[in-house]
């Protein structure tokens, strides 16, 4: 047995002091009330100890020491309260340009795939000081990424889309846990995060070609499903024009508008009726259990790509810019081999 | 006082009592005295609490070593999901209520027993039920989905008998929802003269709350499992994603009822606390209306705070902080009942008996298990801690530091009053001691554990978690010696124990005006109450007879 | 509830031993009762929001389902139910005057128009089988289903639309299920109820001043009752006016 005693995780993302900082701020409010109760009772104790010819002092209570003893804590629950939903916040809310990396869970290992095609299992690579957001489906039961290193976490559901972001600071190798309980080898479905520094990543990026950008086998899906069929640029066709649908408004049949996110093009795929666009037909065919999620998520890659191909989002709302496929270099097998192999070591 | 006086007088048993009433198995087994249901109830779940203490210990055992080397990961999800239903649902529930409860609640309302004894024998009956169902599960392999259930994994994916263990916790569930009925009914309808509802004794108001709880949440938790059963018999699809349906419902559903019920298994400890500081402080309660008042506080805003265990299960960011807000609210009563128990001890004559030692520890361990519910309910923390290991550590904090200290003290404090006889004092402190220090060794360091990232349900784990880990298995071979011995001593008690006579501890109270062990029908007259709860200091008692 | 009944009554033979007169005997069971059927309106409250959260998700798939189910069998339901709540009122009030032999020839009224509902709901039950419009796994097995044929040729939809909203009837049709099983569940409940009712009265027990078990078992049958005018309109109604037939 080796002797590591660590009490504290490492820091390695912007947020991680934010979250430490309230975390050390909840330290300190349990150990004053903690050691004020521990103390309080240790002295009555003491003093007031049983003893012939002394008698207990009858008293009812106090309405003013009872708000006291509300009100204090209640403020300062307030103060935790607001703190930690400003932290949250952040947490929870990707900045617009962020990095995109797909991730799938499954019993019991992680896929991740890059826009630019490079595919990893159980690892992930990461550049420093560039936010990275992480889009998150599982294949089967509920999975849960989480990185304590970098403070984030978030349930990988099999209905929806969730994600997780964040944005490295220290080059290194850091643990990736599966921390929702998924069945039998739960604690097998771990992995490695590896930060690496920008300018080494681009590298790590170029030495992993894949067979084509994730657009790119999402363009091919969208022919082999034949959903060119209906959904061709040219106006006249059966569907809506996919162009620049991304974060972009939608109007639905019902006046309802709705921004077309991952989660909705995923369901408009999986279950098209469920939202109809506004003047067209409902007879676009149900796609679940066709689609593999993989599949999936580089058509939604590949609907991504469509508007900004043509270099014009079709409304003025500005969408979120991402690594295009021209900035990514296109890199292939090398990579997945790359992944295969563990790093070893701490990575500069 | 008397004592010096008491003390010399030799008691004697009485006579006639509840135990000796009559004998013979079927006049256990049929009985309608709720005090001999209690006894019956003391018996299978403290069966229960071992078996779940020896599951914890095969945990404990696994996690010596980083690798997964002792058991199957198969094995080791099944030891942690049966520890936590039995330890749960067999054991911390029932435990207070159906034990302790069962015994005084009726003696210190100035009943003759509950409201419906035969219903109470049925709850019984149903917690037996329920027991052999999970008996049959363990046989049979146990189940494997975390005593959470959490879909679609235990609809669709593992492949034990997640049914028969839904159908065993469904049927104890009534269990609970009877006597918490029965509860209810008694505090309304069965008061002696006299007893008003300011003079209940905390004990009473805890277990009033407790029981509200029971009544309106567990038939939740029925319908839930109901729903999974036929979700996972017929595969109908109402949290199959696949068929449309959805799995985060079910962790709706699911914590609707399991977070009030985190309040069952905390609000009748802290009413056992209550009348422990009281006696040994020989002091009135300080604030007994704010002490009554928070229990029901707590009953009522347990109800609104479920989702706190959904943080990062892809509620929207707006619920989240709501349900963030409302958990701190539900902190607050808390804090109100630790400083008035604290200020009880304010200028008393304090002693330190065993039941007192109890108590303190629950008060010092329960500060810190409440304290370390802050992190969880602060949304930024959360992200971080939930599902590792600071989870883990903060429920044990509050439900065996809190919850099972508590359960331990009253039953020590009760116990000259359910046998007629007395523990011996020092062993009980001994244990008393032993418990403390391996409670701590075992689960303080699991904070540590869960800060530094260390997941929940692991089966192994990486190398540097490992002195932690050890500490806290060693902690936890120190906690077993301090359950062990009261095991022990208390049955040697029963029959080697000193008479305890009516009042050993000069309490307050009904249940202490009566003989020990009480009479079948508890007083030989219908008691009147002329005075507030916890008059210490008044030298006349409470009784006129 | 004179307090010299109390006084008087003592010594009645229904009398519980923990009790000391009748009155209080009464009241605790009633507030029993009460308490007890807090729980069930819990048990099936959760059931009930279940329903609605998918209701609204799952829109036209629950339209579909709803108007596919026999609205005319439902109604008679809910009179036969509605009539059994009389007769069980009237049980009630016979057992309050002592009138053994009234209340014996209700309860048994009770019983068989509760039998009555039970037989047309397997009637329903039947009906929803031989359509294979049951949950469970069938759905789409026997080729369209008459909800998907009707989708198409009434509502106009879609091959493709009606496709899909027919699948989605599956989880409509396992609220239906789950719904009136719980109910029907309960109402053999209450058949063992009336049946414990009819064996009591045969001590000619009951009378002015103890019926407490009749009138609990009423307290019961009533609320059974009230769950399935709740869920009639529920099911078979809440939809019928978006329904285009
Ligand atoms: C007896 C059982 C019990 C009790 C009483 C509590 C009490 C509390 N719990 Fe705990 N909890 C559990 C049992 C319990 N819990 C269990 C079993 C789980 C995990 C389930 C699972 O996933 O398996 C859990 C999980 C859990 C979570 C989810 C964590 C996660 O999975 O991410 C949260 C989040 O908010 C939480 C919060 C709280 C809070 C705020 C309280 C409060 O009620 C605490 C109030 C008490 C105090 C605050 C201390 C006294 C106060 C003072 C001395 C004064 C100072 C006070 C202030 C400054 C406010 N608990
Ligand atoms: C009432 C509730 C209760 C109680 C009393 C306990 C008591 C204990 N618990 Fe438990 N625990 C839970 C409720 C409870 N627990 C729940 C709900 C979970 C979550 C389950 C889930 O994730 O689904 C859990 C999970 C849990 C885990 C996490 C497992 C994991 O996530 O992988 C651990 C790990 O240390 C643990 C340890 C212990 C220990 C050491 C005790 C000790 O206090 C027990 C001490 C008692 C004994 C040891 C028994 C007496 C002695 C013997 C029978 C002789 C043999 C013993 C030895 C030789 C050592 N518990
Ligand atoms: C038979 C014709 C048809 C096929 C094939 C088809 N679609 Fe569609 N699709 C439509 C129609 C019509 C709509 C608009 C009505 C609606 O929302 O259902 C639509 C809507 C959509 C939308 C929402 C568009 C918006 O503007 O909001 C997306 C995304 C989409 N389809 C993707 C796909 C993908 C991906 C495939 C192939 C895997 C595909 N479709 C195949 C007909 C089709
Ligand atoms: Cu995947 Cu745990
Ligand atoms: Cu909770």
């Amino acid at each position: 047995m080796q002797f590591k005693l660590p009490l504290f995780p490492e820091q390695a993302s912007k947020i991680a002091p934010q979250v430490d900082a309230l975390y050390l701020f909840l330290v300190l409010v349990t150990t004053f009330f903690s050691l004020l109760v521990a103390l309080l009772i240790l002295f009555f104790a003491i003093k007031y100890k049983k003893a012939p010819g002394r008698k207990a002092e009858q008293i009812h209570g106090s309405t003013l020491l009872e708000i006291i003893w509300t009100v204090i804590p209640l403020g300062i629950s307030m103060v935790i309260f607001l703190w930690g939903a400003a932290v949250y916040f952040h947490i929870e809310r990707p900045p617009a340009n962020a990095m995109q990396v797909y991730g799938v869970g499954k019993q019991w290992m992680w896929k991740f795939e890059y826009p630019g095609g490079q595919r990893e299992i159980n690892s992930l690579h990461v550049p420093t000081g560039r936010p990275v957001k992480i889009t998150l489906i599982s294949q089967d039961v509920i999975h849960d990424l989480f990185i304590p290193a970098f403070r984030v976490k978030n349930d990988v559901l099999p209905s929806r889309y969730t994600s997780v972001w964040f944005e490295a600071t220290q080059p290194g190798t850091y643990h990736l846990f599966c921390s929702q309980y998924c069945g039998t080898k739960h604690s097998g479905m771990i992995g490695e995060v590896t930060v690496m520094k920008p300018e080494e990543f681009e590298s790590w990026l170029e030495s992993g070609k894949a067979e084509g950008s994730m657009a790119a086998n999402g363009e091919k899906l969208f022919q082999q499903f034949g959903c060119t069929t209906c959904h061709r640029p040219d106006s006249g066709a059966r569907g809506p024009n996919l162009e620049g649908l991304y974060g972009r408004p939608v109007r639905l049949q019902d006046d309802r508008v709705i921004v077309a996110d991952d989660n909705y093009i995923r369901e408009s795929i999986l279950n098209p009726n469920a939202k109809i666009v506004s003047g067209f037909q409902p007879i676009m065919p149900t796609f679940q259990g066709v689609v593999s999620e993989e599949g999936l998520l580089q058509i939604i890659a590949y609907i991504k790509s469509m508007g900004e191909q043509q270099g014009q989002p079709l409304n003025n709302r500005s969408t979120p810019t991402q690594i295009r496929d021209s900035e990514v270099p296109n890199i292939q097998q090398q990579m997945k081999q790359n992944s295969k192999q563990k790093p070893s070591g701490k990575q500069p | 006082m008397s004592t010096a006086i008491t003390a010399v007088q030799p008691q004697v048993m009485p006579a006639k009592h509840y135990l000796n009433d009559n004998y013979g198995i079927r006049s256990w087994l049929l009985t309608k005295d709720h005090k001999r249901i209690a006894v019956l109830y003391l018996i299978s779940i403290t069966f229960f609490f071992f078996i779940g203490g020896l599951f914890a210990a095969m945990i404990r055992l696994e996690l010596l070593t980083p690798a997964g080397d002792l058991f199957q990961s198969d094995t080791y999800n099944k030891l942690f999901t049966m520890h936590g239903i039995n330890m749960i649902f067999f054991f911390l529930i029932p435990s207070v209520p159906a034990v302790l409860g069962n015994f005084v609640l009726p003696i210190m309302v100035g009943a003759k027993d509950l409201a419906f004894p035969k219903i109470n024998l049925m709850s019984w009956y149903l917690y037996i039920g329920g027991a052999l169902f999970s008996l049959a599960t363990m046989v049979s392999g146990g189940v494997d989905t975390g005593w959470t259930f959490y879909t679609p994994l235990s609809s669709g994916f593992v492949r034990t008998h997640v049914i028969l263990m839904a159908v065993g916790i469904l049927i104890v569930g009534f269990s609970s929802i009877f006597t918490g009925l029965n509860f209810i009914v008694t505090v309304h309808r069965m008061r002696c003269p006299g007893m008003t509802w300011g003079r209940l004794p905390l004990f009473v108001w805890s277990n009033y709350a407790a029981s509200l709880i029971m009544v309106l949440g567990t038939p939740v938790l029925a319908i839930t499992l109901i729903l999974l059963a036929l979700e996972r018999g017929f595969h109908i699809g109402i949290f199959d994603p696949a068929l449309g349906g959805d799995p985060v419902l079910f962790q709706h559903m699911f914590w609707f009822y399991s977070h009030p019920a985190v309040y069952i298994m905390i609000l009748p400890g802290m009413g056992v606390i209550s009348e422990i500081i009281t006696c040994f402080s020989r002091k009135r309660v300080f604030g007994y209306f704010f002490v009554a008042f928070s229990s029901i506080a707590i009953a009522v805003f347990g109800f609104v705070v479920w989702a706190h265990h959904m943080f990062v299960a892809g509620v929207s960011v707006y619920s989240a902080m709501v349900f963030s807000l409302l958990s701190f609210a539900v902190a607050i009563p808390s804090a109100v009942k630790v400083f008035n128990w604290t200020a009880t001890m304010y200028k008393g004559e304090v002693s330190f008996e065993t039941p007192m030692l109890y108590a303190i520890g629950f008060i010092g361990l329960f500060t810190i298990g409440g304290l370390t519910g802050l992190f969880l309910a602060a949304l930024g923390t959360d992200v971080h801690i939930h599902d590792t290991y600071f989870v883990i550590a903060h429920f044990h904090y509050v439900m065996v530091g809190g919850m099972v200290m508590a359960y331990i003290g009253g039953l020590h404090f009760w116990w000259p009053k359910m046998t007629g006889r007395t523990y011996p004092e020092g062993w009980a402190k001994l244990a008393a001691l032993i418990t403390f220090i391996g409670f701590n060794l075992t689960f303080f360091p699991q904070f540590i554990l869960g800060y530094l990232g260390m997941p929940r349900r692991y089966h192994s784990y990486p190398e540097e978690f490992q002195v932690l880990n050890v500490l806290s298995s060693a902690g936890a071979s120190v906690l077993a010696v301090g359950f062990i011995l009261p095991l022990i001593y208390l049955l040697w008690s029963m029959r080697y124990g000193e008479v305890a006579g009516p009042n050993p501890w000069k309490a307050t109270g009904l249940e202490w005006e009566t003989s020990s062990p009480p009479p079948t029908h508890n007083f030989e007259m219908t008691p009147v109450v002329t005075t507030e709860p916890y008059a210490y200091g008044d030298e006349e008692g409470t009784v006129v007879p | 509830m004179s307090h010299s009944q109390t006084t008087t009554t003592e010594h009645h033979p229904a009398l519980a031993h923990q009790f000391d007169s009748l009155e209080q005997q009464k009241d605790a069971s009633m507030l029993g009762m009460w308490a007890f059927l807090l729980t069930e309106i819990m048990m099936f409250g959760g059931l009930f929001a279940a329903y609605l959260i998918y209701r609204l998700r799952y829109y036209e798939a629950f339209v579909a389902g709803s108007t596919s189910i026999a609205v005319t069998l439902g109604a008679v339901n809910t009179l036969v139910l509605i009539g059994s709540s009389l007769t069980m009122a009237l049980a009630v009030s016979a057992a309050q005057r002592g009138a053994q032999k009234v209340l014996r020839g209700f309860i048994v009224a009770t019983m068989l128009l509760g039998l009555v509902f039970l037989g047309i709901k397997a009637v329903e039950y039947h009906e929803k089988y031989v359509e294979h419009h049951i949950p469970g796994g069938v759905f789409g097995k026997f080729g369209p289903t008459d909800i998907e044929k009707d989708l198409q040729e009434k509502d106009h939809k879609t091959p493709e639309a009606a496709a899909q909203i027919a699948r989605q009837t599956e989880i409509f049709f396992c609220f239906y299920f789950a719904m009136t099983g719980l109910h029907a569940f309960h109402m053999l409940i209450g058949f063992g109820l009336m049946t414990w009712l009819l064996w009591l009265s045969r001590g000619n027990r009951f009378g002015p001043d103890y019926y407490t078990p009749v009138e609990l078992g009423g307290l019961y049958w009533h609320f059974v009752d009230i769950v399935w005018i709740f869920l009639f309109p529920l099911l078979y109604l809440i939809s019928r006016t978006q329904g285009a037939h």
